[in-house]
């Protein structure tokens, strides 16, 4: 059974860690809480599953076409929806919200409330450690930790990252030094959304396509940003383990309580939010700042 | 005086018409496959009876006149008992068909009896529903469950087949003593049935290795199956409503997985199944109520009209059809639309439906049995739903094993 916990929850680990680290980064730089964050990922899925089984298109032009349509569609978003509101956290909240509730509407008119499937991009299994993995799943795993890469390098080996994280450290004294500070929360907001449109375009073809595929992701991204600590990339990343690897335990050490996955993953939240409200690395995450 | 007369006659004339249509509120989730198949049963119920000039009532016939009533009820339980109280209200109803979630059709027979408006079930399989009737009669007799069998009905059925299953594993992989896991979402109507399971498996001489029972809307059952996997079940017992059955059949499918799933599961029962699990959901098996087979003199018929007219196969919420029929016959025998004058109507009848012989016990479910009320199970080979239970109906085929015949 160990190794049935291993591989499991370093897969699920992967998934959630693709989702927590543009919701994480949204916050860390602009100070964004976007509820509507797995909304986009379920955009992203929507229109990956119209542009590949509706329009025919390959799987790579599909994919890249759905990132940059959902990406685009979250800066006109910022613009006319969390821009105007922005300095004002509970506004951005609820804006958020209803923009959720917007998409997910949208989409249930569009497609109707069938639940869609997408061919794997790969397809086959590997067994690893007597333990069966379909190679999408490697797949996504593969996908997270070049993001996560690439974030990483954005951040702090490009201008743009160094203005993101000047920015995200004070934006009055980055206003004065002459820094465009709407346009690079602009820029954070669409890198963050594109972060989860390839998680939606990544993950879509081992879920199922509906227009509530949004709300379960955003429970779980919540418990790991909040026992990570909201802002901090690493602390997405850990905490998505620690959350991949709880939900094994449960289903494997509790079979009956299979469900209590999600609630295993909130209670972690409210005992951090209790015991450290920081997260595991949010000191870490200001001083690195 | 001649200025009113025009607006009187347009008034008198609703009446008019009012009074020569029996109004049937369809209720139902109309986004999603479950309303559609509750609508397109009832259009094809009132396109047909009206054709025939309407339903005999009174020495005058009535037509049938539609209202399609979306109970939203698979995001909400308040928005269904809204959506039931609007449509005996404000619609005016005369009658109530419909329903799909347990949880939502509890909350909309309680406003249906506060109403006493004969409300016919065409999609919720919980027991209490027709507990409430046997508990306090007067309040409940007007609530008639049409289909599907009531979770204690569905049972029988499932063992009945899981035996047949069983009998097969012993006979062609010499197993005398399967290993069974029961997969049971975490919702109200399973919880009977898996009680059930796990008292009567053991006595078919099956060994029960393990229970899991994820969230119905869970988008990852991987866990669970290397679980099941590991526990070396031969079937996979499955007790599943919600979008978690496609994701069972296809993780089970990319898993290449020896063991064999059966039982309930709703998504499999749809068309779109095969291409939701990408084409991985083979040999995944569900109870089921509509195929071209004979369990009815008038199955056959029905399907092949509903496949024609509609380009798809129905779910058993097209049950709607027969709902409106049996309305129809009742109306027709009682000579009334009064719900007291129907109810003893309905209690003593014994139609002929599309998917079953429907007689009605204390309960107001209908009663199984071999040639009644059984419903059907069916298993995904090769993109097709195949029907296979019960194996002495006309039309039935072979269950196939992953790898085997």
């Amino acid at each position: 059974m160990l190794q049935d916990i291993l591989v499991t929850g370093l897969v699920n680990g992967g998934v959630y860690a693709l989702l927590a680290t543009g919701f994480s980064l949204i916050f860390g730089v602009a100070r964004i809480v976007n509820i509507a964050h797995t909304a986009f990922y379920m955009m992203a899925a929507y229109c990956f599953y119209g542009l590949l089984v509706k329009v025919g298109l390959g799987v790579v032009p599909a994919a890249v076409l759905a990132v940059a349509a959902v990406t685009a569609l979250s800066v006109v978003c910022y613009r006319l929806v969390i821009e105007p509101v922005r300095q004002h956290e509970a506004a951005v909240l609820i804006s958020t919200i209803a923009l959720a509730l917007i998409f997910q509407e949208v989409m249930l008119l569009a497609f109707g409330g069938s639940f869609l499937g997408i061919p794997s991009a790969v397809e086959g299994v590997v067994t690893v450690a007597g333990v069966s993995i379909p190679y999408q799943r490697l797949l996504i795993l593969v996908v997270a930790a070049a993001v996560l890469a690439a974030v990483w390098y954005l951040l702090y080996r490009t201008r743009l990252g160094l203005a993101i994280r000047a920015t995200a450290n004070d934006l009055e004294v980055a206003n004065l030094m002459g820094m465009h500070v709407h346009r690079v929360a602009m820029a954070t907001v669409a890198i963050s959304v594109a972060l989860a449109a390839i998680a939606g375009v990544a993950v879509a073809p081992v879920f199922v396509v509906d227009p509530f595929m949004w709300l379960a992701p955003l429970v779980t991204v919540l418990a790991i940003v909040v026992l990570g600590g909201l802002g901090s990339l690493k602390g997405s990343l850990i905490g998505a383990l620690v959350i991949g690897y709880v939900e094994a335990l449960t289903v494997f050490l509790l079979p009956k309580g299979a469900y209590l996955k999600g609630a295993v993953a909130l209670s972690i939240m409210v005992v951090v939010l209790l015991a450290r409200p920081e997260g595991l690395f949010g000191v870490a995450f200001e001083e690195e700042r | 005086m001649r200025l009113l007369a025009p607006f009187l006659a347009v008034t008198l004339a609703g009446s008019a018409l009012a009074q020569d249509s029996i109004k049937i509120a369809v209720i139902g989730p109309m986004a999603f496959v479950q309303g559609e198949n509750h609508w397109a049963g009832a259009e094809l119920a009132q396109e047909e009876i009206n054709k025939a000039g309407g339903i005999a009532v009174g020495g005058k016939k009535a037509k049938v006149e539609l209202v399609r009533v979306d109970s939203n009820e698979m995001q909400s339980v308040p928005d269904a008992t809204n959506a039931m109280e609007r449509a005996l209200t404000r619609d005016k109803a005369d009658f109530v068909i419909g329903g799909f979630r347990s949880e939502a059709a509890l909350a909309m027979q309680e406003v249906a009896m506060d109403y006493k408006k004969l409300f016919l079930g065409c999609g919720a399989a919980d027991a209490k529903l027709g507990a409430n009737v046997a508990a306090n009669y007067d309040r409940y007799k007007y609530w008639f469950r049409v289909t599907p069998l009531s979770a204690p009905g569905l049972g029988r059925t499932l063992f009945a087949v899981l035996g047949d299953i069983a009998g097969q594993i012993r006979r062609d992989m010499k197993k005398e003593t399967p290993k069974v896991a029961i997969l049971a979402e975490k919702v109200m109507w399973t919880e009977a049935i898996v009680q059930a399971a796990q008292a009567n498996l053991p006595k078919m001489k099956m060994e029960v290795v393990g229970l899991w029972q994820p969230s119905p809307v869970a988008t990852d059952v991987t866990a669970e199956l290397a679980a099941i996997d590991r526990a070396g079940a031969d079937m996979v017992f499955t007790v599943l409503s919600g979008p978690v059955g496609i994701v069972v059949g296809r993780q089970m499918g990319e898993r290449k997985m020896k063991a064999i799933a059966f039982g309930i599961n709703v998504e499999a029962q749809k068309d779109g199944f095969w291409s939701a699990t990408a084409g991985k959901g083979g040999y995944v098996a569900t109870l089921d109520t509509y195929a071209e087979v004979e369990m009815t003199p008038t199955t056959v018929a029905f399907v092949k009209t509903f496949k024609e007219r509609f380009k798809k196969n129905p779910t058993y919420n097209a049950g709607t059809y027969d709902a409106i029929n049996l309305l129809k016959n009742a109306i027709e025998t009682a000579g009334s639309t009064d719900a007291d004058k129907l109810v003893p109507v309905i209690e003593k009848m014994s139609y002929v439906g599309t998917g079953a012989l429907l007689e009605f016990d204390k309960s107001h479910d209908p009663i199984w049995g071999i040639g009644k009320d059984t419903g059907i199970a069916v298993q995904w080979q090769n993109g097709q739903k195949v029907p296979f239970w019960p194996g002495q109906v006309k039309g039935m085929k072979p269950f196939k094993f992953p790898g085997g015949e």
